[in-house]
């Protein structure tokens, strides 16, 4: 009953991300099963980083210990601070330019990569503190990072992603392979 | 009489056979008397002919200038015999009028052409069917003339002139004093353009402006020898100007080309307020990678009807703040100014506003006035502190009014509001503090409430409710403890009064 009438609604009313994003997927990041990462680009070009629904942190119930923003010794995406209007000063990524590395409490260890060519505005520092917030909202409260891809790129940058129906055929390929491996 | 004294005399001499025309002699006598312009200048001629005793002996004249690097000669003013002005004309006058009308032929060395043939009632003429060809409302007009760089150059070679040959004879010809050729034009052609026009006025201060442009591609090279130099002050007499230019100016073979005529309306402000009931337009013209998004816009809804009834060449928006595509204005309107350009209509009264502002349709326009200050007024206005909102709002748990009461009771709740994702483009990314003085609810359903907000100027009530992935906080998701949505939002426009 309940479900029903929040169905309802929810064809009322899209989402704030379903209104004004595109979802952009990378599916199996760096080779690694299930890592997928879920883009969020704005119609102004912005994204915003995430974790795919299906990414392993979020299933099986994990717990996350650690989120570390500090790739490398020298470097740290939480050092990053951008100027003025056009957003001088901050780093500048690749595809596979790590963002984070997120440690959960089974000691498995994660990297989340920029999955986009562009320009780091900010890290979510909120999960730091919180780090249920991207178990709980990993499409929202718990995003990762904001990156504004260069304005002639705001088009090509998401051409080798996988659009929403693309990497829905990925994962139910997936949970046949699944099933069908017992 | 021409208002020229003895003194002048040498100094008409040097110009005439410098070949200068009449009038130009006048200006650099610094003659001020307007009438003395509008004469014929013929006659102008005929009288300093008269003036400086040259009546039978032409050939003096010529001699004069063919040996014009020989120290001057004294000049025949000097002589005693004083005004033989009309016995000598009418002693020889075949030789006179053969001699005058070659001079008036002569194009003038200094100006060209422009107080010659170019400032008679012919020119006017043209002015005037060019004005009335562009169909202007207008009462008053400012004629304004823009002349050939090197009429610049042509004056002060001749000034020099004159200055070198008579500085012994002590005469003293102050270069500020000189009437300008622009103002001795607009002297001839004020009252003749006015009389073509049929009693439009033609004064020194009009906010509709004719201008006249003469070039002189012929003479065009005279100032280059400008560009060369690198001399701070090379109107110094002597010196560096007599290496590089000749003094006097040569002779041209032809006179000044007028361009054509430009008319110009100085601009007229149009101020109002608009409300906006639609949910699908946006302010200003939505372009995305060329293509258009949505049929129309405020701006254009309201300056469309604007514009075609001034007659305007084109216009400036302005309003006092703006609302997203999917926001209503409510409440009194939110206040904006239209810059019209060069309007070829300026002239409307309260009834014509009223009937103007009821062509403006899809939005409503109210107050709509017009003003040279409106667009500054306008942003006096936009100094409103406190803004009032509507907005429905979604939630996903089902709530029961009770559960949303106490909303009502926060004060001054204050929001760190990072830049939104939504302007982060454009905007610099901060946080910013941002306060909503109060909060009223009212319950529609288990889903839905309608939210009234009052807030600071600046504060982004979309962002408030949704979170933007909780980078405003606190936000209203947090306050319900469930997701909340904003699915309309109507801006309240306040009371301050504009006018």
């Amino acid at each position: 009953m309940d479900s029903v009438e929040e169905r309802d609604t929810e064809i009322k009313a899209p989402s704030v991300i379903d209104r004004y994003y595109t979802r952009w997927y990378r599916a199996d990041m760096k080779g690694k099963p299930c890592e997928d990462h879920c883009i969020l680009q704005h119609s102004n070009r912005i994204c915003v980083v995430t974790l795919a629904e299906t990414h392993p942190i979020l299933q099986d119930g994990r717990t996350i210990k650690s989120i570390n923003y500090q790739i490398s010794n020298g470097c740290s995406r939480l050092k990053n601070k951008v100027f003025g209007k056009s957003k001088r000063g901050g780093q500048f990524l690749t595809d596979f330019a790590p963002l984070c590395r997120i440690t959960c409490t089974d000691e498995s260890e994660y990297t989340i990569y920029s999955c986009i060519r562009g320009r780091l505005l900010e890290v979510n520092e909120n999960i730091l503190e919180r780090p249920a917030l991207l178990l709980e909202k990993p499409s929202t409260e718990g995003y990762i990072a904001v990156i504004l891809p260069k304005f002639e790129e705001s088009k090509s940058i998401t051409e080798n992603l996988l659009s929403r129906e693309e990497f829905e055929r990925v994962v139910s390929k997936r949970s046949v392979a699944v099933q069908s491996q017992p | 009489m021409l208002p020229l004294k003895d003194k002048d005399k040498p100094v008409v001499q040097k110009l005439l056979s410098a070949g200068c025309c009449a009038r130009c002699v006048l200006r650099f006598c610094c003659v001020s008397v307007q009438a003395a312009y509008r004469q014929p200048q013929q006659e102008t001629l005929k009288e300093l002919h008269c003036f400086i005793g040259d009546t039978t002996d032409s050939g003096a004249a010529k001699s004069t200038e063919e040996n014009k690097d020989e120290p001057a000669e004294d000049p025949p003013s000097k002589r005693p015999k004083l005004e033989p002005s009309l016995t000598g004309a009418e002693l020889d006058q075949g030789s006179t009028a053969e001699k005058l009308k070659d001079e008036e032929s002569q194009v003038c060395v200094v100006c060209l052409g422009i107080l010659q043939e170019l400032c008679d009632k012919n020119q006017a003429i043209k002015i005037v069917e060019a004005v009335k060809g562009e169909n202007y409302e207008f009462d008053t007009l400012v004629l304004s003339v823009s002349l050939p760089a090197q009429l610049c150059v042509r004056e002060h070679s001749c000034w020099l002139h004159v200055k070198t040959q008579l500085r012994e004879k002590s005469i003293i010809l102050g270069k500020d004093d000189v009437i300008q050729v622009k103002e001795a034009f607009k002297w001839i052609m004020q009252s003749l353009v006015a009389k073509e026009l049929g009693g439009v006025a033609v004064v020194t201060k009009s906010p509709f402006e004719v201008g006249v442009e003469f070039t002189h591609p012929e003479t065009d090279a005279d100032c280059h020898f400008l560009y060369v130099s690198n001399s701070s002050n090379i109107f110094t007499p002597g010196l560096f100007f007599l290496s590089h230019y000749p003094c006097p100016p040569i002779q041209t073979t032809t006179r000044c080309s007028a361009q054509d005529v430009q008319c110009l309306h100085t601009s007229v402000f149009v101020a109002g307020r608009y409300n906006k009931f639609c949910r699908s337009l946006p302010q200003t013209p939505w372009v995305i990678d060329g293509e258009r998004r949505m049929e129309s816009s405020v701006e254009e809804l309201i300056a469309t009807p604007i514009v075609s009834a001034f007659r305007a060449q084109g216009f400036n928006f302005s309003s006092s703040g703006r609302e997203d595509v999917d926001v209503r204005t409510l409440g009194n309107g939110r206040p904006f100014a239209m810059e019209l350009l060069n309007p070829h209509r300026s002239r409307f009264n309260r009834v014509q506003m009223k009937q103007l502002q009821e062509k403006i349709k899809q939005i409503k326009v109210t107050h709509l006035y017009y003003h040279r200050e409106a667009m500054s007024r306008m942003k006096e206005g936009e100094e409103e502190k406190t803004k009032s909102y509507t907005a429905l709002i979604w939630t996903q748990k089902p709530i029961c009014s009770e559960d949303i009461t106490f909303i009502d009771g926060i004060k001054d709740l204050t929001l760190e509001q990072k830049t939104p994702l939504r302007v982060l483009h454009r905007r610099v990314l901060a946080v910013r503090p941002r306060v909503i003085h109060s909060m009223t609810t009212r319950f529609l359903d288990p889903h839905h409430f309608y939210l009234g907000l009052k807030t600071q100027a600046g504060t982004y009530i979309k962002e408030f409710v949704h979170g933007d992935f909780g980078r405003t906080k606190p936000n209203l998701c947090q306050l319900l403890k469930t997701e909340t949505d904003i699915l309309e939002l109507d801006v309240e426009v306040g009371w301050k009064p504009l006018i």
